[in-house]
């Protein structure tokens, strides 16, 4: 992982005040399923592109309707 | 022509599936409906690659021969080429043309797309290419399940057959994936040709946008003022159901941040017939397929892509039943304060604590503002079926009350049922395990990669093919929606004819099919003008008495000789 994906801050300070913060109240850790996210997110490990900064830089779309 | 003759015509007695019409006034969620779906694109050895010839490769893989006669769910040695007669794109619901001198170019859809290029007087690529497409016939196909492949814009699309139910929407859209599938295995196996990934998502997240269309037939006696009053409420919370997710904020994601919805950044007006610039809530599209004076078919350009079976069941199915409410004039007042604002604020909320205001000064959630809808239908189903619901309305009340339970409760707890939950779980995983910040390079390839139809590389089918999320048909259903049309619409009859008669159906669109029979000089147009005519029940028997189109037409034609 490249050391500026780390986190840095919650919030931009040009963001409205009235948007609502990104983290959503509830996480993934506090439901039932946390074993099962953990294999998910090894599974997922496996299946990422490995380069993820070039893939997304480069998925870029056409309009359509 | 034959045109005498509507092949379509119902035997008496059959001319709807499933009771009474017209359709949504039976108290359920019945009606004639379809979904289209918009393809993201790429090839990843050809970053430089034209995405309208990108998208010409799908559609040609898909329809080409492969040696054994055809596609898997085509039948002909060439695409079945598009009627474009009965298209109307510039007709305005409410109630005008819109002149074409006027008109953007995109919108020009009742032409080739080398025409309207042409007519936009536009030269350049786009122009070329569009006419290369055209001319190869790559540009577009008709399927054995009476689904339309083509080259929309700059991309590949499937557009579902028309079918009666949210279970059959379901099945008939999964086919369309399963079609986007097989066409980049083909490619991939083919010697020279560079892969093409396809993806079912809504944007790039770096400004453009590309659609997901729900259709829903409604009787043309329902004022479109009564449609719009009740839609735009329901398009703005229903999001909190139907939402893909998406990481990012803003048309070019400048923001950082999860939100509900792929398109809700996309929306800049309330009413309006654009679909591709200053795209509206609703749209006002009034081109029905289907006879003017009884029908209009409801476009709706709004909606996420969904992945997710029972999102997908839940948007076209709550939409058909507030849509039942309208046509019966018992549709709740539930009008929003700006609503095309609130559309953003509830999709930036996955907290889904926002507050929305309605005109009369009430403050509610979306989730709320959906037990309001669902409380409105339930109330409005009972008033017309009593205690005896329909077997898939009762499905749609039943989930759509679970989820909305569900998301008060806890939103992870949708996780197997909703898109966004699902993406959500898996990007809350992430940035818990390796601390990252929602503007992390990883975090917006998961969301790409969710899309990803390749079933080893997409995330969502990795998610299915670990059952950590809940389906509604299993892999052979989805195989034989890939090949067979839904029975009870006119899809049928459509599907039928290019199943049977491959070569001889020369064009063929939602509302007519047209034949090239050997001995007759002009091309016999055979019109379908009524969606729940062309049924197996009513034109099963003729098919089945006519070996070849010439044995159709002569058929149809009531023995006439050749002319």
């Amino acid at each position: 992982m490249a050391p500026q994906e780390q986190r840095r801050h919650e919030r931009r300070e040009d963001e409205p005040d009235e948007v609502p913060a990104p983290a959503p109240t509830t996480t993934a850790r506090t439901s039932a399923g946390d074993a099962e996210v953990d294999d998910l997110l090894d599974e997922i490990d496996d299946v990422l592109e490995a380069n993820a900064e070039t893939f997304v830089r480069s998925f870029v779309q056409k309009g359509g309707q | 022509m034959s045109s005498a003759e509507d092949p379509a015509r119902p035997t008496p007695g059959t001319s709807g599936a499933a009771g009474p019409g017209p359709w949504g006034r039976d108290g359920g969620v019945r009606r004639v409906m379809g979904v289209e779906t918009e393809f993201g694109i790429s090839a990843p050895g050809e970053a430089q690659a034209n995405p309208m010839l990108l998208s010409g490769r799908v559609v040609h893989a898909y329809a080409s021969p492969s040696g054994s006669g055809g596609g898997r769910g085509t039948r002909s040695r060439r695409a079945t080429r598009w009627d474009y007669a009965d298209e109307a794109p510039l007709r305005d619901a409410r109630g005008y043309e819109v002149d074409r001198a006027r008109a953007h170019p995109s919108q020009l859809t009742d032409v080739p797309p080398d025409v309207a290029a042409s007519q936009a007087a536009s030269a350049g690529t786009a122009l070329h290419v569009a006419e290369e497409l055209e001319e190869a016939g790559l540009a577009n196909t008709v399927l054995t399940n009476g689904a339309r492949l083509y080259v929309d814009h700059a991309h590949p699309e499937y557009s579902g057959p028309e079918v009666t139910t949210p279970r059959d929407a379901v099945l008939w859209d999964l086919a369309g994936d399963e079609v986007a599938r097989e066409a980049m295995r083909r490619i991939a196996a083919s010697p020279g040709l560079g892969d093409v990934v396809l993806y079912k998502n809504n944007t790039d997240g770096k400004g453009a946008s590309y659609g997901t269309h729900e259709n829903y037939l409604m009787p043309r006696s329902t004022p479109f003022a009564d449609i719009v009053r009740a839609l735009v409420p329901f398009f703005v919370s229903r999001q909190v159901v139907t939402g893909a997710g998406r990481v990012g904020r803003g048309q070019t994601g400048d923001g950082s941040g999860f939100q509900l919805s792929q398109r809700a950044d996309f929306f800049e007006t309330e009413v309006g017939l654009e679909t591709t610039l200053k795209r509206p809530l609703v749209n006002t599209r009034d081109e029905p397929h289907a006879t003017a004076d009884r029908w209009r078919r409801l476009h709706v350009i709004v909606g996420d892509a969904n992945l997710c079976q029972v999102a997908n069941l839940l948007k076209v199915g709550t939409t058909s039943l507030v849509l039942a409410t309208v046509e019966a004039g018992e549709a709740p007042d539930l009008a929003l304060e700006n609503p095309v604002a609130a559309v953003r604020a509830v999709s930036h909320d996955p907290s889904l604590t926002h507050l929305l205001t309605l005109r009369t000064g009430e403050r509610l959630t979306a989730v709320q503002l959906q037990w309001r809808h669902l409380e409105a239908v339930r109330a409005f189903v009972e008033r017309r079926q009593g205690a005896a619901v329909d077997a898939d309305t009762a499905e749609v009340l039943e989930r759509w009350e679970q989820v909305l339970t569900d998301l008060e409760a806890d939103p992870m707890r949708c996780a197997r049922q909703l898109d966004w939950v699902a993406k959500l779980r898996l990007l809350e995983g992430f940035r818990t395990r390796e601390d990252l910040s929602w503007d992390a390079a990883r975090l917006a390839l998961i969301d790409i990669q969710y899309a990803d139809l390749r079933p080893e590389r997409g995330l969502h089918a990795r998610l299915v093919a670990r059952g950590a999320v809940e389906t509604l048909h299993d892999q052979a259903a989805v195989a034989r929606a890939v090949v067979d049309p839904p029975e009870d619409t006119r899809a049928w009859f459509r599907g039928e004819c290019v199943r049977r008669y491959g070569d001889e159906v020369a064009a063929a669109s939602w509302d007519s099919v047209i034949l090239d029979v050997a001995g007759r000089t002009s091309l016999q147009r055979v019109p379908m003008l009524e969606p729940l005519r062309g049924t197996r029940a009513s034109t099963g028997a003729l098919l089945d008495r006519c070996p070849t189109a010439a044995d159709l037409v002569l058929a149809l034609t009531g023995g006439r000789p050749a002319g």
